[in-house]
């Protein structure tokens, strides 16, 4: 059932190339209407039943405004894909829902993010339930330097979520294997995370954000540093999760956005340009300068 | 753009190769040139380092070999069963050896000049025998005694034999008997425990440094447990927990202003604070370990706030962004990684507190104190001022000693660093 969606939604990006393709040669079909200028959003910002809501956030380092003005909502069982040039604010905008931008010296944020109906930032919400809740895998793999085991185990106990030894290996066993990792690693579990390869270590630190359950996962580019075949055990497991969670991913391949999200969200220099469908943002982008970002004359 | 015309009309474009080539030699010359400096400045250091070591070694060393006589003594029960065997006549003893080892010796005067040969110590080597075995009254033995400092400096050649007798601690008599006991086997030297297990004395032959390593202990005990636990909170919090604002800001100069205070100031804070507001004891360990935590908590502060500086901010995130709460995160991640720097820190702190001497002076630390200190509030001296005052000491005796006991502060510096590498050895293996 799985791999039959896979398939289609691969079937599905062929397509999309194909008509991108069309749209470079010069059709007049799909013709942006919204002109470089323009900084609004463009398309529907919101979804029907939303589990994150995001609104008119801004994110400052210091003086320099990163974001500016965002709102946008995350559905339930949905992956929202979020792309655009380095440097945007794609990571500064994930990190906000789940409020690591607060370990920040000097970040500041200001507007409305909702989770379920309740502000991130209220008083009486607490960091350490809204993470568990919010799990991310960060840009930079940041595996502990601890064992592979402990590094897996660590949010699992931290929260008392296995009872015993037997269940903590359970968990780490499957949480290594949904990352792809468990072939590699399972006869050196116990030795240093850090001593893994640049893209072993990006496996383990999503093998480390999925072991405790999270319902929203934020993956900030998750496959930067992963072959095609590691790449696609990911996106399988992107898949099975979006059956039960959301997931926002940011990422820098079209192709992922296409093959693995239902919606995009296009960053250009810290304004949000573009929400919309996957499928309708890379065949009949509205703003031209989602245009050029997707047909590559900007990147 | 490369053709023949060109080429022809504009400089020929460089290779880099070439410029590189071109400057490679200026390169290779400065880098020799900077290891040779480089080098020079560790054998140079190291140079001074060994003329101190060899210096203090060579005048100390003899110090650990005490000059002892041996003497038929006997017990003699009429004159031990006069007191109690603790406060017999037991110098007596040692006289009646004497006369009867020299019986030639005659008059007040020679007498006197053969009983100086033994040190006054003696007296307790006897009673100690006596007190552990009281069937020895009524029977002789053979038994070493501890030969007059004087003697000892004879035997060491520390003193001339060539001089004018005038000018002389000992007198020729003295030579003369002292050469026939060396020539009989009587005379020796032998290792000096004494100078190990003893406190201070006024007589040389009886002075150790046990007592003031005794109170160095205590006052090292106190400082660490003390400094350590405050100064790696201190650092925690103000690293990780506290905002960075004005306060912070202010209380970190404070911090690196306190770092610089000359260490006497300490002395004079805690002789107003500990002593005369608090009214904890003079000279004790309690108070100098007081004293020597209030300067050495700013260095511990710094090293380890540095230390967790060091910890690369991904690890933080990491664990926040998994649900650890910040206190999870400093324990499980951030200190581990921070210890061996902290420790490091700790370490050159406590060095530096065991060879403190000027704060210690404020507090009455100076004092001479013959008993070795059993507790943290007995009164104690600590190694550096004990060095201090047997430099100040007017017998030749106390020269050696001196060294000697330099050489024992530098082991314990020795074991002390040898330690904090051990310890961050151990630790920096968890990766
Ligand atoms: N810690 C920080 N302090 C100051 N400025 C920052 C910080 N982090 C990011 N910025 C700035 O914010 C802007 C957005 O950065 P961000 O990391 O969100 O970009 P990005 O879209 O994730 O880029 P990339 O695709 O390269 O990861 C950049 O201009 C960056 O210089
Ligand atoms: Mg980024």
């Amino acid at each position: 059932m799985l791999t039959l969606t896979r398939v289609d939604e691969t079937a599905l990006a062929g397509t999309m190339t194909e008509i991108h393709l069309k749209a470079k040669g010069g059709t007049d079909a799909g013709r942006p209407r919204v002109s470089r200028e323009k900084r609004e959003t463009v398309g529907t910002v919101t979804v029907e039943n939303p589990r994150m809501v995001c609104r008119n956030v801004n994110v400052y380092y210091g003086d320099k405004q990163a974001i500016k003005n965002v709102s946008i909502d995350i559905g339930c069982n949905e992956v929202l894909a979020m792309i655009g040039p380095s440097g945007c604010g794609k990571s500064t905008f994930i990190r906000c829902l789940n409020r690591m931008n607060d370990t920040i010296e000097g970040c500041r944020v200001t507007g409305d993010i909702l989770l379920d109906g309740v502000n991130i930032h209220d008083k009486d919400v607490d960091v350490v339930p809204l993470r568990a809740q919010v799990g991310m895998v960060f840009q930079k793999p940041n595996p502990f330097p601890k064992s592979i085991y402990e590094n897996v185990a660590y949010g699992p106990r931290i929260h008392g979520m296995a009872r015993d030894k037997s269940e903590l290996d359970a968990m780490v066993e499957t949480s290594l294997k949904k990352a792809g990792l468990w072939e590699e690693v399972k006869d050196r579990m116990d030795q240093p995370g850090t001593g893994l390869s640049g893209g072993q270590q990006q496996r383990l630190c999503i093998a480390r954000t999925i072991a405790v359950n999270p319902e929203i996962i934020l993956m900030d580019e998750p496959c930067s540093a992963l072959d095609p075949i590691a790449t696609s055990v990911i996106e399988d497991l992107i898949f099975e999760l979006r059956s039960q969670y959301s997931i926002c991913i940011v990422t820098h391949s079209m192709q992922q956005a296409a093959r693995v999200s239902q919606r995009t969200a296009y960053f250009h220099l810290g304004d949000l340009i573009e929400v919309g469908p996957t499928e309708r943002i890379f065949t009949n982008p509205r703003h031209e300068l989602t245009q050029d970002y997707i047909t590559g004359r900007f990147g | 753009m490369n053709s023949p015309i060109d080429t022809a009309a504009a400089p020929e474009p460089q290779r880099t190769i070439d410029i590189v080539n071109r400057s490679l030699k200026r390169r290779y010359r400065a880098e020799r040139r900077f290891r040779f400096y480089g080098l020079a400045a560790i054998v140079l250091s190291l140079m001074f380092l060994a003329l101190l070591f060899v210096s203090i070694v060579a005048k100390g060393y003899s110090a650990f070999w005490q000059t002892s006589i041996r003497l038929p003594i006997v017990f003699d029960p009429a004159v031990i069963q006069q007191d109690t065997l603790v406060n017999a006549d037991y110098a007596a003893l040692v006289r009646e050896a004497l006369f009867k080892k020299f019986p030639q010796v005659d008059g007040r005067q020679d007498k006197r000049q053969l009983t100086a040969l033994m040190s006054s110590g003696s007296v307790y080597r006897l009673r100690d025998m006596v007190l552990k075995d009281p069937d020895l009254v009524g029977r002789g033995a053979e038994v070493w005694l501890l030969a007059d400092d004087d003697v000892d400096m004879l035997i060491k050649g520390h003193f001339r034999r060539d001089l004018p007798e005038a000018e002389r601690r000992v007198s020729d008599k003295q030579i003369a008997w002292i050469e026939q006991l060396e020539s009989e086997g009587r005379l020796e030297r032998r290792f000096n425990t004494t100078f190990l297990s003893a406190g201070d004395s006024r007589e040389p032959e009886l002075a150790g440094v046990w007592g003031a390593v005794s109170g160095s202990f205590f006052t090292l005990l106190i400082t660490l447990s003390l400094s350590f636990p405050i100064g790696v909170a201190a650092a925690v919090y103000l690293e990780e927990f506290a905002r960075k604002n004005r306060w912070t800001d202010l209380i970190e100069v404070n911090i690196n202003n306190l770092a610089a205070v000359p260490s006497i100031v300490f002395g004079l804070l805690g002789l107003a604070v500990f002593l005369n507001f608090f009214g904890l004891p003079r000279s004790a360990p309690l108070v100098g370990g007081l004293v020597l935590t209030l300067m050495t908590l700013p260095t511990i502060i710094i090293a380890s706030r540095s230390a967790l500086k060091a910890v690369p901010p991904s690890i933080r995130e990491a664990a926040l962004g998994v649900g650890a709460s910040k206190m999870q995160m400093v324990v499980h991640h951030v200190l581990p990684l921070a210890l061996p720097g902290m420790l490091t820190g700790t370490i050159i702190g406590m060095a530096r507190a065991l060879g403190e001497s000027a704060p210690l002076l404020m507090i009455g630390m100076v004092a001479f104190i013959v008993d070795i200190p059993k507790g943290f509030t007995d009164s104690a001296t600590v190694l550096p001022v004990q060095i201090y005052l047997w430099s100040d000491s007017p017998e030749r005796a106390f020269v050696e000693r001196t060294s000697a006991a330099i050489m024992v502060l530098l082991a314990f510096l020795v074991v002390m660093n040898a330690g904090a590498i051990i310890l961050r050895k151990k630790f920096e293996r968890r990766w």
